[in-house]
C-alpha cells in the first residue's frame, strides 16, 4: 500500500480461557476504505471489534491506529467509535442527548454541540425526532441514532457489528443503501461485520472471509466470488458446483489438461499442478452451459446428463441435473428475450459444459 | 386477531384478582383508614377513644416535644439509609457481576441474614459492640484503647443497629435493577469517550435510580418507624417516632394521638411511592409515551 494504513492488526491472537478466539491475525486497513469481515457466527468477527474499539485486549499482537501502538489504551481514549449489534441508545435520553453524548464528553462548547447535533440529526433524516425517547422510535430509527451517535466525534475508523441483524429485509436493503451513501459522503473508514455474503458484496470495498479465528482469504468481493481460494470461501459466498478431476499434462501459460468427471477438459489455473495430482473443479451454478441433446451439436468436451428439476426463481431458473455418473450438478439460467421459454422438462437429456477459463482449480484438500 | 382467552381461564383470573383486591382492602386498606378515623378523634383513657372528630391530635403534631422527636428520628434515618446506600451499592455492584460460581454464594450471605429474625440479629449486635464485646475485645487486647468504649446505649448504637438490620433491603433491590442492566450501555458511554467515572455518573446512576429509591425507601421508613431497635441499643435520653408511637398506644393509652403521629409514616409512604413511580418511568424512557409515534416517518 502506497498511503500507511488507518488501522493496522498485527499477529493478533485472542484466547477466552482455553478457547482460541482469534488465531494470528494480520490485518491493513487503508483510509477511507468500507472493509466487511464476513464469516459464520461464532468465527471471532466480534472479537475483533472489541479489539479494535479497545473492549478487550488481545492475548498476544499489537493494533496501530493511524501509525500509533494503540494495543493497551481504553476504550474512552481511543478515536474509534462503534455501531452496537443492539444499537446500545441510552433508554432515559432523548434522541438529541443520546446524539450530543460524545460531544458532551469532550466538553465542547454549547453552541457547536448544537450545530453539529442539528446538522447530523439531519443528515440521517432524523431532524424532526429530537426530542423524542429511543423507545418511541421504529428499529430503523433507533439504528440512524446509533449511526449518528456514532460518528459525531468524528472518528477515525467506525466499527459496525451486524447493525442490520433486527431489521426485516426491505428495511435492511434501503439502510444498506443510506449507510453506503453516508460513508461515502463522510470519508470515514468503516469496518464492518457480517455473516450475511450478499451484504457483504453489495457493500464492501474489501470482504475479509474469516473462520474459526483465522483470516482465510482477503479480497475485493468479485475477487472473494470468482476466485475463491478454498472450497471453504466458495461455498460459503454462494452456491458452487464440485466436480473431481485429474491432472493429465501441465502445459505452458497455467493450462493443463486434465480430466473431469471421466470427461477429457482443459483447466485454466495460475495454480502449480502435478501430473497426476487429483483436483477439484469449482462451478458456480450461473457459469454452467446447458443444452438439449438435440438442440446443437455440440463441440465436445460436454457432460451428459438428465434434467432432475427445475425451480423458477423470479430472475433465473436453477436447473437439477444428474449427470450419467450420478453425480448431481445446479445450474442458473437467466431469462432472456431472445430466449423466453427455457422449458426444461424432468428426464430431458442435456449436455453441459462451461465458459473456458471460469473455472476454479484446488487441490484434493479444497485449498 | 385478538387471543381469545377460554371462559374458565377468565374466570380464574378475575378470581384471583378479586382475591388480591379483597385481601388488601380488608388487610391493608381497611385498617389504615380507621387508623386515619381515629386520628381524628377524642382522646379517652379508659375506653381508648371518644367519637367526637377533632383536629387536637394533629395541632399535637406541631407541638415541640412531637417536632423534635421526628427530627431526631429523620436525622438517624437519613444517616442510616445513605451509609446502607454506600454500602450497599459496590456489594450489589459485584453480585450482579460476579460469575455464575461466586454469585450464589455473595447471595447467601445477604440472604441468611434477610430470613434471620431481626430481633435476634439485635440482640447479636449487643455480643459485638457491649461494653464486654467483640469490638471492645479486640481494641484493648490490640492496645488501641485503655478502656471499653460506651458504645452501649447510644445514638451510634441506634444508627449500627439501623444500618445492620435494614441493609440486605438495600441490596437486593439494587441488586435486581443493576442486574438488568444492559452491559452495552456502559460500553456504548466509554466509547463514546465517558471515562469510568462519568459513564457511572451519566448512564448506570441514572439507570439504577429505581433499584436506589426502592433501596432507600425500603430502609429509610422501617429505620423511621423501627421501635425494638432503638429499645434495645438506645438510651433513656432520646424518644424516637417509633418508640413514640408505641407509647401512644400501649403506655400513655392515648390512641387518637398515636394514629396521627403514624399517619405522618403513612403520608411520608405515599410521597416516597410516587418518587419511585417518577423514577422509574424516566430510567425506562417515560411509560407515557405514546406508542403509536413508533409508526410515523418509515
Ligand atoms: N467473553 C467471552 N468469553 C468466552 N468466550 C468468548 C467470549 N467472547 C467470545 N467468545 C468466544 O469466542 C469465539 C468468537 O466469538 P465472536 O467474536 O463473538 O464471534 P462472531 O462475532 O463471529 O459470532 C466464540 O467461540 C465465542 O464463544
Ligand atoms: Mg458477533
Amino acid at each position: 500500500m502506497t498511503t500507511p494504513p488507518i488501522l493496522e492488526l498485527r499477529g493478533v491472537s485472542k484466547n477466552f480461557g482455553n478457547t482460541l478466539a482469534l488465531h494470528n491475525i494480520n490485518l491493513e486497513i487503508a483510509n477511507g476504505e468500507f472493509l466487511t469481515l464476513l464469516g459464520p457466527s461464532g468465527c471471532g468477527k466480534t472479537t475483533i471489534l472489541r479489539i479494535l474499539s479497545g473492549f478487550e485486549a488481545p492475548t498476544r499482537g499489537a493494533v496501530f491506529l493511524n501509525g500509533q501502538e494503540i494495543t493497551s489504551s481504553p476504550p474512552e481514549l481511543r478515536q474509534v467509535n462503534t455501531v452496537f449489534q443492539s444499537y446500545a441508545l441510552f433508554p432515559h435520553m432523548s434522541v438529541w442527548d443520546n446524539v450530543a453524548f460524545g460531544l458532551r464528553m469532550q466538553k465542547r462548547p454549547k453552541v457547536e454541540i448544537n450545530q453539529r447535533v442539528a446538522e447530523i440529526l439531519r443528515r440521517v433524516h432524523l431532524a424532526e425526532y429530537g426530542d423524542r425517547m429511543p423507545r418511541q422510535l421504529s428499529g430503523g430509527q433507533q439504528q440512524r441514532v446509533a449511526i449518528a451517535r456514532a460518528i459525531i466525534n468524528n472518528p477515525l475508523v467506525l466499527l459496525l457489528d451486524e447493525p442490520f441483524s433486527a431489521l426485516d429485509l426491505k428495511l435492511r436493503k434501503q439502510m444498506q443503501f443510506e449507510i453506503k451513501h453516508l460513508q461515502r459522503q463522510i470519508g470515514i473508514t468503516f469496518v464492518f461485520v457480517t455473516h450475511d455474503q450478499e451484504e457483504a458484496f453489495a457493500m464492501s470495498d474489501r470482504v475479509v472471509v474469516m473462520n474459526e479465528g483465522t483470516v482465510i482469504q482477503v479480497g475485493s468481493p468479485q475477487e472473494i466470488y470468482e476466485e475463491p481460494e478454498s472450497l471453504f470461501v466458495a461455498r460459503f459466498v454462494g452456491e458452487i458446483n464440485v466436480l473431481e478431476g485429474d491432472i493429465r499434462a501441465a502445459r505452458p501459460g497455467g493450462t493443463y489438461q486434465a480430466e473431469v468427471e471421466g470427461v477429457p477438459f482443459i483447466l485454466h489455473s495460475r495454480r502449480e499442478f502435478a501430473e497426476g495430482e487429483t483436483v477439484k473443479v469449482l462451478l458456480r451454478p450461473e457459469d454452467l452451459k446447458v443444452y438439449l441433446e438435440q438442440e446443437k451439436a455440440q463441440q465436445p468436451p460436454f457432460f451428459l446428463g438428465t434434467i432432475n428439476e427445475t425451480v423458477y426463481k423470479g430472475a433465473t431458473v436453477d436447473i437439477l441435473r444428474t449427470l450419467d455418473n450420478g453425480k448431481k450438478l445446479q445450474a442458473a439460467e437467466f431469462f432472456n428475450e431472445d430466449d423466453a421459454d427455457i422449458t426444461y422438462r424432468p428426464g430431458d437429456r442435456v449436455s453441459v459444459t462451461w465458459v473456458e477459463g471460469w473455472e476454479v482449480v484446488l487441490n484434493a484438500e479444497g485449498e | 386477531m385478538e387471543r381469545v382467552p377460554s371462559p374458565g381461564a377468565s374466570r380464574f383470573r378475575e378470581a384471583s384478582i378479586a382475591g388480591t383486591w379483597l385481601w388488601l382492602g380488608l388487610f391493608a386498606l381497611l385498617p389504615n383508614l380507621v387508623l386515619l378515623l381515629v386520628a381524628f378523634l377524642d382522646r379517652d383513657t379508659v375506653g381508648f377513644f371518644i367519637p367526637s372528630l377533632t383536629l387536637d391530635n394533629f395541632r399535637e403534631l406541631f407541638a415541640p416535644v412531637f417536632l423534635g422527636v421526628l427530627w431526631d428520628s429523620i436525622r438517624l434515618a437519613l444517616c442510616s439509609t445513605l451509609v446502607c446506600l454506600l454500602a450497599a451499592y459496590p456489594f450489589a455492584y459485584a453480585l450482579a457481576k460476579a460469575g455464575p460460581r461466586l454469585r450464589p454464594w455473595l447471595l447467601l450471605l445477604v440472604i441468611i441474614p434477610f430470613w434471620t429474625n431481626s430481633l435476634i440479629r439485635t440482640y447479636a449486635l449487643i455480643l459485638m459492640i457491649g461494653a464486654q464485646g467483640l469490638v471492645n475485645k479486640c481494641a484493648l487486647g490490640l492496645g488501641l484503647i485503655g478502656a471499653p468504649l460506651e458504645l452501649m446505649y447510644t445514638d451510634f448504637a441506634v444508627f449500627a443497629g439501623m444500618t445492620y438490620t435494614f441493609l440486605p433491603f438495600m441490596i437486593l433491590p439494587l441488586y435486581a435493577s443493576i442486574e438488568k442492566l444492559d452491559p452495552g450501555l456502559a460500553d456504548a458511554a466509554k466509547d463514546l469517550g465517558a471515562g469510568s467515572l462519568r459513564t457511572f455518573w451519566h448512564s448506570t446512576l441514572p439507570l439504577t435510580l429505581p433499584g436506589v429509591v426502592a433501596g432507600c425507601i425500603l430502609v429509610f421508613l422501617p429505620s423511621l418507624g423501627s421501635f425494638y431497635i432503638p429499645e434495645i441499643l438506645g438510651g433513656a435520653t432520646n424518644m424516637l417516632l417509633g418508640t413514640f408511637i408505641k407509647n401512644q398506644f400501649l403506655v400513655a393509652k392515648n390512641w387518637p394521638l398515636g394514629a396521627a403521629s403514624s399517619s405522618v409514616l403513612t403520608l411520608l409512604l405515599v410521597l416516597l411511592a410516587v418518587l419511585y413511580r417518577f423514577t422509574s418511568q424516566r430510567a425506562a424512557g417515560g411509560y407515557n409515551a405514546p406508542l403509536n409515534a413508533r409508526r410515523d416517518g418509515e
